[in-house]
């Protein structure tokens, strides 16, 4: 399927006016990852609450250009309950297509805005940022679970 | 000054970037290189050869001079009295540290407290603080005005007995404002207090007159002189560079050693360049300097001014260009783009910006502090140098106008 730019466009420019699940909050159950060190500029916290093999909420706050903020708009969407092995599935193909490589585009959903993103390879780490924190406390969750 | 001549002189200039034609206007973090520091730099490699100070041939001692007159070349460039006051570096981030760890370490006492301020590069501020964890080091920070300068009464009332040091930029690398660095030494060596000054945006622009600033130590870097990577000098007076111990060990330094531990260290500035020296950068570094000397540095200086003036006036009528640093007579122009009543993040704009060939920074320009005097998260900054010309600010301008968020996301696609 030939994706329209422009309707991309205004998919990313829709979740950086109106991110989705930018709060943050302070209820037990949740992990956090802080993402201050990969970039000069961005800036952002996310956060997750996964129990019993599903993912219940993400959340996200911070500092961040289009893209970071965007992109992490929309993955809170994605995933939310989801389990674990479908939102890895889903975060596998979203860096797959960041990547330039064959992807999943119905798994991806809004999230197939950023394919074009692995063109402007000093942009990668802004689509990426909010992605890798939540890979990493699904990694943590999943390593709980195996003590 | 002949612009358009000296724009034959940089290669690079004839390449393009995303298909357009290359606007480089981000001469803060680095300077283009003319074919005469390439041709001093491949000549080290092509013809000279040989390590410095150690063969008794002939390739060797052609490396000796070429390397020796470079250390003559920096002493007249900043005016050092001798040039035992020059030592090579990697640049201005291990000037620094060197300084900071050496002067730490073998003069400060614990407690001492270290005078810097908010608008400093990571450089002037991070080496001070690790390296006086040790002894307890505090550092304090100058109070910078409405626009973010340093003012000479803002130092004055910072000064107090257990102020140690001064460590300050000669000019800011986000503003481009420039320190009353030779008030501030005059008034710190009556209380016996040390002032570093970090002149690596400084050095390329303006003229520099180590013994008329007075200043204790000075650093800089080559590569923002239109030399090479990875090289630059450390000035120290000679009553300094005399008592210090160097921060590094081994070849070249040492005149005499023994199992025992037992040491007898070079005269300086060897006892500072301890193992094999960037020989091709510092020459290279000299070809730079010879290269902007024929320029001129005040001519160099009106030029920037001139852009930046030029700059202003075109954005004067735009509502949507803030200007953070007007007042500051450099080349640096800091900024941000409003669009729909919101401000446009930095690097959107940046990116937008690259995408017409044009490059500029953004990002909080490494001094993190400063975005609680300028209430932004982060700027974008354009920083003339020699080879800039009205056209590139045209594009600039003409970018800027521009530069919304449809446009900014739309390089995306």
């Amino acid at each position: 399927m030939a994706l329209d730019p422009t309707i991309l466009r205004d998919i990313i420019m829709d979740h950086y006016e109106y991110p989705r699940n930018k709060e943050l909050t302070e209820k037990d159950g949740y992990m956090s990852r802080h993402m201050a060190s990969d970039s000069c500029i961005d800036d952002i916290t996310v956060q997750s609450k996964i129990e019993n093999g599903i993912i219940e909420d993400v959340r996200f706050d911070g500092v961040a250009c289009t893209i970071s903020t965007a992109s992490t708009s929309i993955m809170t969407e994605l995933v939310k309950d989801k389990s674990i092995d479908e939102a890895k599935e889903i975060i596998d193909n979203y860096f797959k297509m960041i990547d330039q490589q064959e992807y999943d585009e119905d798994l991806l959903e809004e999230a197939v805005a950023f394919s074009g993103v692995g063109k402007q390879a000093n942009r990668i780490n802004c689509a990426t940022i909010g992605w890798k924190a939540l890979r990493d406390m699904i990694n943590e969750s999943e390593e709980k679970d195996h003590e | 000054m002949d612009v358009s001549k000296i724009r034959e002189d940089f290669p690079i200039l004839s390449r393009k970037m995303n298909g357009k034609p290359l606007v480089y206007l981000d001469n803060g973090a680095t300077t283009l290189k003319p074919q005469c520091v390439i041709d001093a730099v491949c000549n080290y490699y092509s013809y000279l050869g040989a390590n410095a100070h150690r063969g008794d041939y002939q390739m060797s001692a052609q490396v000796d001079e070429a390397f020796e007159n470079a250390r003559i070349t920096a002493q007249k460039f900043i005016n050092a009295k001798y040039k035992e006051e020059i030592a090579f570096t990697s640049g201005s981030t291990m000037g620094l540290n060197e300084i900071a760890i050496m002067l730490t370490q073998q003069v400060l006492n614990p407690n001492d407290v270290v005078l810097t301020c908010e608008s400093e590069h990571a450089s002037n501020i991070l080496p001070w603080q690790q390296a006086g964890k040790a002894k307890n080091i505090q550092l304090e920070y100058i109070e910078l005005d409405h626009e973010g300068k340093i003012t000479f009464e803002a130092v004055q009332n910072a000064i107090h007995d257990g102020v140690k040091i001064i460590a300050l930029a000669h000019v800011s690398n986000v503003l481009g404002f420039e320190a009353p660095i030779e008030e501030i030494c005059k008034l710190a060596h009556e209380k016996g207090i040390i002032v570093v000054v970090d002149g690596a945006q400084s050095t390329p622009h303006i003229d520099i007159d180590v013994q008329k600033l007075d200043c204790d130590f000075f650093v800089f870097s080559a590569h923002k002189l239109c030399g090479p990577t990875g090289v630059g000098v450390m000035y120290g007076k000679k009553k300094w560079m005399d008592i210090l111990e160097p921060v590094f060990f081994g070849g070249e330094s040492n005149a005499r050693f023994n199992k025992c531990g037992n040491l007898i260290l070079k005269e300086t500035p060897l006892k500072f360049e301890s193992g094999t020296q960037p020989i091709e950068g510092v020459i290279g570094m000299a070809a730079a300097m010879d290269y902007l000397q024929k320029i001129g540095k005040d001519n160099i200086h009106a030029h920037e001014v001139m852009l930046k003036e030029y700059f202003l006036e075109k954005v004067k009528d735009l509502d949507k260009v803030i200007v953070y640093n007007a007042n500051a007579k450099s080349g640096i122009c800091t900024f941000n783009i409003m669009d729909k009543g919101k401000m446009l993040f930095a690097q959107d704009v940046a990116g937008y910006l690259d995408s017409l060939g044009i490059a500029v920074r953004s990002g909080q320009h490494c001094a993190k502090l400063l975005p609680d005097i300028l209430h932004t998260a982060g700027t974008c900054r354009a920083s003339f140098y020699i080879y800039n010309t009205k056209e590139d600010v045209d594009k600039l301008v003409e970018g800027l106008k521009n530069a919304t968020i449809e446009n900014c996301v739309n390089i995306f696609f």
